[in-house]
């Protein structure tokens, strides 16, 4: 630390001797290191397998071999007879409960344990209670279960067929695996323009199903305290205060007799949304021992039971004129929801944000029809970092996109340049009912285009194409819709998606922050401390975030759809607006001037005019709780609470060009280079903000080179575990290269916009674009292994099932 | 966390004790070397040993001796001591080709040469590796030493003609003069099993026709790690590309590749092809490279 | 059986099953929850640990295997001159998010910075490339690593157990 940088600092941190360099500790935005890693790196964090309670039990899952089946008997006793098991729980010890099916979020049954039939391979079916782990995992092979097999929905194209067995029998009437037929868009009017359109491109697509896997998996302790009758729950959870008015419902306990903690989470990505069977299980279990009990999945447990992502098969069509106008897009998607309906989604649209497919082109007419059914696999679809389909919707338009482009002998990043939404159309209403925020879009993908050097690019792929390397380059470019969500549209349950936040400046001017979001590792600790900071002007480090522990926070949704700080972010900005309007009526008194005569400056109010007349958000917060006369209606203490209901929801965006060579004698795929540029409003902590990036950029790699969850034709899973559900290493991405627009949401508080999922939607279609432009083919599903691009540049390739 | 069932381990002192151990727990006992193989399979309960003989303390099977014309690897070498050898790389470039690519580096700290023989999965690389080396293995019991070559060592994929009682204690590689060999796999990711994979080891004659030719396969079939049919028509042949590519059609229409998530049988055997000849050329200009420079001859 | 372990140093003795695997060892007897797992195949790395000094997948060698040997865990990883450069690395550089992998790769970033002083950029991804992270997209942790490179010169502390296993 030198002097100088020292002597810079000195008015807002005299008493720090060891103050960093200005630009590494902002008061408010900028690059900050985080506040949660000192921790992390010590190997001092606290997931929920670290948990140790006294007289601990262990928890593990039998599950269905088969991916239908008829249960005829379960014979338990040998795994009773076991000297270190405590318990055995089946579907009829939960039915004697009322908890062998619970409701999923959406508005669906699961069954807890199986009673009747099991309707996925990795269904759960009975639960052991042991001593320790391995006599748990032990005693469940000792459980005897006679399975009459039946034949298997696997093909979500063969759902609805006549003699489709029926999955869902167990509820009254069924008579077809149908969940829901939804739409959105102007039929009539998209009709109008196809019929008009000189050019119409039609692909069909398959976003396969994949799996968040994040690197911890699923699990929680649950500890019921027989005298108090409450219930605490540690658990992986992106949602608590969600999950604690759902386990309320669920197994009848008293709201307020419920404490579930969320502590540190080893990703989550959306696989820590939803409620799974173990859970309930774990709580059954320590009711019926009266002890803790530990529940942990194990990998494969994680891959084939829990929430799986995506499972869309698309059909697109895109109209356009012979000189490139785009004028409609349509869609056509069968959905595949498994055996159980537990998407996530805001209840008004089954198909979640799927209607943003318009994307980011000014288009006269869109629809979009989807039909979910019901199949022999895992039940989900909730999340993997997805902003509810938005995934699916913009890899649909970027690939119809690039389809058009391919048809039309034109440039893909001239062709978007040629359709991209004008700056001045904003706020933009689209054609199925969204009202984009803002947004700078050609400037964007100029700026992608730029720093990839893309002219220079095409250049280079000619020349290689002559000597027989291919080399290609893919472009997206993505409208996002995250920040859920206005009142009006949303709710999970019939719990509306507005975020609670508390603040509290202590005495001595440090301050405590209460959040009802749940970070996963997107740093909240730091982000949220740097909000408050930038309010009040309170250095981040002495503001305590708190969260993930419901006895000690406000309500609200949990942290998945990159809803953090769009919603609780803005919370966190207006509560602390709050506290300084307060702090201004102290300091007026403080000051014996009237409030309506003092400014604010970053962390202090002063007398308009006399800049040296004023008081430090310190000073106040200690006269606050002193022995100052308040004036008039002005309760003591420095403190105030939030609920953030948001207007709208926010819309960043991004451009991405993604540099590929393929091995034409292998089909291998090196990604060379990718490039992002991605808009997210206000940049509150920019480091923070490029990790959310590359995270997702490598996921996107993933999941259009690698990552499936796939099945044979009896159903069996044929990617439990990591062996075949493959994940990129570090030999599989590039160095990122990172650029940045910023286009502030008019609407949010702090003009912020959510970063957290932009990247795994916007990059996927770069990766395929750029493969396709390779290989000179016009689509090939994901995952484009070497397997499936060789067979793409020989005659095709159907897909993945 | 899946775990292993229960079973009893015994730590051996040398490789007698081990031989002992494992005779006197016969049909139940497994060694145990990096246990890479083993313990994933364990926790899978798709193995239920009742007896671990571990020998990781055997650390006289431990090393890489250069022993007149032929190169001697104890059974116990790791990944990671074959992947850093100069010796090995000088005259089997095709050992760091392969170990470059098997597995990963936690992964190639632990798993050892003889492990991998052993567990003698079709998909295994040092098995194509030493396939096309024309390797020879040595077996010992209580009653004594056995060679075998390689090719007669595979049983069949996990089974190997190490019997009840016995192990392996040494691999053992011919040294040639104007060779080179070369390996070229294709995986979907860092440390995935070869999709395919193919290893070819050449040996000039004088006259710069191929002597001795060695074609070593992973993956392509339980049958298939050994490509007779493209060795020889290789032999006694004057190197050219389109000898390669003919070599690699042998191999990849004698190859009996399944489908799987790794791909289909015709990408598959596509590759046994492909691999092949581009191994063969890689090994080809290896020893052309080799007697320009005065190596190897 | 009996075991005899030195993990960070100190020398600990308990009584296993057999099947007792290593990282379950390190958590559940020794309380080192630092080490995490991710998988049941050995192919995460979550679990990476230093045994001898060298990265191994902790899920994947029992605690008997272990006995007699040295391991390092994160826990072993501050010196009493404070933080290790790859720790203070991964704070600079922001090479991670949730934290999950992070005590595995860092270990192997100790090991590798131990051997090569200087590592490039492809060294360090072929050396974390047996682990998985599914926050960072990599780039930070490389970053990260080259950071505790530059800036090993001014922080070269040794613990013990690093000392103590040298050479292998
Ligand atoms: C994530 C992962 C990825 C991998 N990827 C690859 C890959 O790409 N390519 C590849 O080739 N391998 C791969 N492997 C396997 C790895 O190379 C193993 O280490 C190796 O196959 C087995 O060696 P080991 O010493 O660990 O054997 P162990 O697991 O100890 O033993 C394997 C079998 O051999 C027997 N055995 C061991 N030593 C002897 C002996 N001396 N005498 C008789 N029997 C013996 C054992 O009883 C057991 O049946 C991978 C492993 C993992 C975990
Ligand atoms: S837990 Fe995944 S490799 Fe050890
Ligand atoms: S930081 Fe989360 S897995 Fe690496």
């Amino acid at each position: 630390m030198t002097t100088v940088e020292h002597a810079e600092h000195v008015d807002v941190e005299e008493s720090a001797p060891t103050a960093a360099p200005p630009e590494e500790r902002p008061i408010g935005y900028g690059r900050l290191k985080r506040k949660e890693d000192p921790r992390f790196v010590r190997g001092k964090g606290n997931y929920v397998d670290d948990v140790l309670l006294p007289g601990m039990l262990h928890g593990a899952v039998l599950r269905s071999p088969f991916a239908h089946a008829r249960i005829v008997s379960i014979d338990t006793s040998a795994a009773e007879a076991h000297p270190k098991v405590k318990a055995v729980i089946t579907g009829k010890t939960l039915e004697g409960l009322g908890l062998a099916w619970m409701p999923t979020l959406s508005m669906d049954t699961q069954a807890v344990l199986a009673t009747d039939k099991v309707r996925f391979q990795g269904q759960e079916v009975a639960f052991v209670v042991a001593e320790d782990h391995y006599a748990a995992r032990d005693a469940v092979e000792l459980i005897d279960i006679e399975y009459e097999p039946l034949p298997a929905v696997i093909d979500a194209r063969r759902a609805m067929d006549a003699d489709a067995p029926v999955i869902r029998d167990d509820k009254e009437g069924r008579t077809d695996n149908h969940i829901f037929d939804w739409e959105a868009g102007d039929p009539e009017a998209a009709n109008a323009v196809f019929e008009r359109a000189d050019v119409v491109v039609r692909q069909e697509m398959l976003y396969p199903r994949v799996h968040p896997a994040p690197l911890e998996t699923c699990g929680c302790v649950a500890s019921m305290d027989p005298v108090e009758g409450k219930l605490t729950l540690w658990e992986t959870c992106q949602a608590p205060h969600a999950h604690r008015t759902l386990v309320a419902m669920v197994a009848g306990i008293p709201e307020q007799k419920i404490r579930i903690v969320a502590p540190d989470i080893g990703g989550g990505f959306g696989n820590k949304v939803g409620i799974y069977p173990g859970y309930v299980c774990a709580v059954v279990g320590s009711i019926v021992t009266g002890k803790p009990v530990k529940w942990m999945e194990d990998r494969s447990e994680n891959l084939m039971s829990t929430s799986f992502a995506r499972d869309y098969h698309m059909t697109g069509e895109i109209a356009a004129t012979r000189d490139g106008k785009i004028l409609g897009i349509r869609a056509d998607v069968l959905a595949d929801h498994g055996a159980f309906n537990g998407t996530a989604q805001p209840t008004k649209y089954p198909a979640g944000f799927f209607h943003i497919f318009t994307g980011s082109y000014d288009i006269e007419a869109a629809h979009c029809k989807v039909t979910g059914v019901y199949t022999n696999k895992a039940p989900g679809g909730v999340a993997y970092a997805c902003s509810f389909r938005v995934t699916e919707a913009v890899y649909l338009v970027e690939r119809m996109v690039d389809c058009l482009a391919n048809e039309l002998g034109r440039d893909p990043a001239e062709l978007r340049m040629q359709n991209l939404l004008r700056p001045e159309q904003f706020p933009y209403e689209n054609k199925t009912g969204w009202t984009y925020d803002s947004g700078d879009y050609p400037t964007t993908l100029r700026k992608a285009m730029d720093i990839a050097g893309y002219e220079q690019l095409r250049e280079e792929q000619r020349r290689r194409r002559a000597e027989g390397k291919p080399m290609g380059i893919g472009v997206s470019f993505f409208t996002e819709v995250v920040g859920a969500g206005a009142r009006k549209h949303f709710d999970i349950l019939g719990l509306g998606m507005a975020d609670g936040c508390e603040l509290r400046v202590h005495p001595t001017g440090k301050a405590v922050v209460r959040l009802s979001v749940q970070t996963q590792g997107q740093g909240h600790e730091t982000t949220f401390a740097q909000i408050v900071a930038e309010e009040l002007g309170i250095p981040p480090e002495d503001i305590q975030v708190v969260h993930g522990d419901t006895d000690q926070t406000p309500f609200g949704l949990g942290t998945y759809g990159s809803r953090s700080t769009p919603v609780s972010g803005a919370a966190a900005a207006v509560v602390a607006r709050k506290v300084r309007d307060k702090a201004r009526l102290i300091a007026g008194a403080m000051l014996e001037v009237s409030p309506d005569d003092l400014d604010w400056e970053k962390g202090r109010w002063f007398v308009r005019g006399d800049p040296s007349a004023g008081k430090s958000i310190q000073e106040i917060a200690l006269a606050a709780h002193g022995t100052l006369e308040l004036p008039e209606g002005v309760e003591g203490h420095l403190e105030a609470t939030t609920v953030y209901n948001p207007p709208n929801l926010t819309f960043p965006y991004g451009a991405y060009i993604c540099v590929v060579d393929v091995d034409p004698g292998t089909g291998v795929v090196k990604v060379r280079r990718f490039i992002a540029v991605d808009d997210c409003g206000t940049r509150i902590n920019p480091m923070i903000i490029e990790g959310q990036v590359h995270g997702g950029l490598a996921d996107g790699v993933g999941m259009a080179l690698m990552q499936l969850i796939g099945f044979d034709e009896d159903g069996n899973c044929l990617s439990g575990s990591f062996m075949d559900y493959l994940l990129p290493t570090a030999l599989e991405v590039p160095d990122w290269e990172l650029g940045y627009t910023v286009t502030p949401s008019p609407h949010h508080p702090i003009g912020a916009k959510g970063i957290g999922e932009s990247a795994t939607v916007g990059s996927p279609p770069a990766v395929v674009n750029a493969v396709m432009d390779a290989i000179g083919v016009r689509h090939a599903d994901m995952p484009l292994t070497p397997s499936r691009v060789w067979h793409a540049m020989h005659g095709g390739v159907g897909a993945p099932q | 966390m899946q775990v292993p069932a229960s079973f009893d381990y015994r730590r051996a002192e040398s490789v007698d004790d081990a031989l002992a151990l494992l005779e006197r727990y016969g049909d139940g006992a497994r060694v145990i070397a990096g246990g890479h193989s083993l313990l994933p399979m364990m926790k899978l309960r798709l193995a239920r040993p009742e007896y671990l003989v571990d020998i990781n303390d055997l650390t006289e099977l431990d090393y890489l001796r250069l022993d007149g014309d032929r190169l001697r690897i104890g059974a116990l070498t790791r990944h990671r001591k074959l992947l850093e050898s100069e010796v090995v790389e000088h005259f089997f470039p095709i050992f760091t080709d392969a170990e470059r690519v098997i597995a990963d580096p936690p992964v190639r700290n632990r798993g050892t040469i003889g492990g991998s023989l052993c567990q003698a999965d079709p998909s295994e690389d040092l098995s194509a590796v030493c396939s096309a080396l024309a390797a020879e293995v040595v077996i010992r019991g209580r009653g004594g030493e056995r060679v075998v070559p390689v090719h007669e060592f595979y049983r069949g994929p996990y089974e190997t003609a190490v019997g009840v009682g016995e192990m392996l204690v040494e691999v053992r590689i011919p040294v040639r003069h104007r060779a080179g060999s070369a390996y070229e796999k294709v995986e979907r990711k860092a440390g995935d099993w070869a999709v395919a994979a193919a290893g070819a080891a050449l040996a000039l004659a004088q006259d710069g026709r191929i002597e001795v030719a060695g074609i070593g396969l992973a993956a392509v079939g339980a049958d298939a790690v050994h490509a007779r049919a493209a060795e020889e028509l290789l032999r006694g042949r004057e190197p050219s590309e389109e000898l390669f590519a003919e070599a690699g059609r042998r191999a990849g229409d004698d190859c009996e590749p399944v489908a799987d998530n790794r791909g289909t049988a015709e990408y598959k055997r596509h590759l046994a092809a492909e691999l092949t000849s581009r191994a063969l050329r890689r090994a080809a200009a290896r020893a052309a490279a080799g007697v320009e420079a005065g190596a190897g001859v | 059986m009996q075991v005899s372990i030195n993990v960070n140093g100190t020398d600990y003795n308990a009584e296993v099953e057999p099947r007792h695997l290593l990282v379950r060892f390190l958590r559940e007897d020794l309380r080192l929850t630092g080490t995490h797992w991710g998988c049941d195949t050995s192919n995460c790395g979550t679990c990476v640990v230093l045994l001898d000094g060298e990265p191994v997948k902790s899920c994947t060698v029992l605690a008997a295997m272990a006995s007699g040997h040295s391991v390092r865990t994160v826990e072993g990883l501050e010196g009493p001159d404070g933080l290790d450069p790859v720790q203070q690395g991964f704070m600079e550089e922001h090479g991670l998010q949730c934290g999950f992998c992070t005590p595995g790769m860092m270990l192997t970033a100790r090991a590798l910075l131990d051997r090569n002083h200087d590592p490039s950029e492809e060294q360090i991804r072929e050396a974390i490339s047996g682990q998985l992270c599914r926050c960072t997209g990599y780039l930070n942790i490389v970053r990260a690593v080259r950071w505790a490179a530059e800036h090993q010169a001014r922080a070269q502390t040794e613990s013990p157990s690093q000392s103590e296993t040298a050479g292998v």
